[in-house]
């Protein structure tokens, strides 16, 4: 048993569960604007050409 | 029961580990992250050659991340000098917010994702130039310099200076003259910043034992020192327009601000009894991020009329 805890478990203020709560929810929007970034980053460095539909060359069969 | 559990509540709100989002983000050093930013945005712009918005974004992003890991390992490192400076000892670590071990890993992680992101999304010079930059606050400056000789802040000052060239690397891939006359113009700018405010704030840094040059040299060597480097400073600031690298604008600005810095640093020099020094002392420091902000704001505005 450390000093934080006692028979229910560890026991958190309600400042302390707050201060968690906030930094879960920073953790989650840092990653979720990482994603973000990462796929902007990901189309900017392919170029233009990657949004291009219909560009695919037709297969010709060779007999 | 309730009565432990009570006890027991209260000793953990007294614990570290507790932190909130905001001692996360003040061991980033804010403050000098936007300094860094901003000078690492004028690296970008003035480069020659294009750069899409976004990588540019990126790599000041970059840059910001980096400069901020760096800021908390060096909290690491010297949480126990900033728990003897009035200045410093509000700081996450000291005042018991944040575990040193929890900085260190948090600071090591921004360090290497803010390097591989920039070295992979932008350019591997700009990469490793911001992996130097942060082995050079960290280790050379912090563990190696800070409490080892009165010079720490002026060779540590080359990783402050370092961010315009990362920017520049960012966009052309190399490093030329102008970043280098950039890097070269803060780097020269940081002792008479630095022992400015060193000479109001000898006590904390005597009571932390860091051998700042008033502590080692006394208050007139320091003056001195001062005075010579604002004498490098004040032709050095003008020299990029001296070199044809900048406008008429920048060229007049620079003359003038670079006059002014040097009546600053000659109050701080005759200046040197009573009120009349510390009020000197405090001008010259306040006037010394005012001039370097003016400068980069006037090369920023020139890059951005090209």
């Amino acid at each position: 048993m450390n000093a934080m805890s006692d028979d229910k478990g560890v026991v958190l203020t309600e400042a302390q569960k707050k201060s968690r709560k906030r930094r879960s929810l920073a953790i989650a929007l840092v990653l979720a604007f990482l994603c973000v970034l990462f796929y902007v980053v990901t189309i900017v460095k392919l170029g233009p050409n990657v949004m291009k539909k219909g560009d695919v060359p037709a297969i010709t069969v060779v007999s | 029961m309730s009565l432990v559990s009570e006890e027991r509540s209260v000793r953990a709100d007294q614990l570290s580990g507790f932190a909130g989002v905001e001692d996360y983000w003040a061991l980033l050093k804010p403050r000098v992250m936007s300094l860094v930013v901003f000078t690492g945005l004028v690296g970008i712009v003035r480069a020659p050659g294009d750069i899409h918005p976004v990588i540019g974004f990126v790599a000041l992003l970059c840059i910001a991340i980096g400069a901020g890991a760096a800021g908390a390992l060096n909290m690491w490192w010297d949480a126990d000098i900033d728990a003897r400076m009035d200045r410093t000892r509000g700081r996450p670590i000291p005042a018991g917010r944040v575990e040193p071990g929890e900085a260190m890993v948090y600071g090591l992680f921004l360090s290497v994702a803010s390097v591989l992101m920039l070295g992979l999304l932008v350019g591997v010079l700009a990469g490793a130039l911001l992996a130097f930059t942060i082995f050079f606050y960290a280790v050379v400056y912090s563990m190696w310099l800070k409490r080892a000789t009165p010079q720490n802040i002026v060779i540590g000052g080359a990783a402050g200076a370092l961010p315009p060239v990362i920017g520049w690397a960012a966009v052309t891939g190399n490093v030329s003259l102008e970043p280098l006359l950039l890097f070269a113009l803060i780097f020269i700018w940081t002792p008479p910043h630095f022992w400015a405010l060193a000479l109001l704030k000898k006590r904390d840094y005597e009571r932390a034992g860091v051998p700042m040059l008033p502590n080692v040299a006394g208050d007139d060597e320091t003056r001195r020192q001062i005075w010579l480097y604002s004498l490098l400073l004040a032709p050095l600031g003008a020299a990029p327009f001296a070199l044809g690298m900048t406008g008429w604008l920048y060229g007049a600005i620079s003359i003038v601000l670079g006059v002014l810095f040097l009546v600053f640093a000659w109050q701080v020099y005759r200046k040197r009894e009573g009120d009349a020094a510390e009020r000197a002392a405090k001008h010259l420091f306040a006037y010394s991020i005012l001039y370097l902000f003016l400068l980069f704001a006037v090369l920023l505005v020139e890059g951005m009329a090209r």
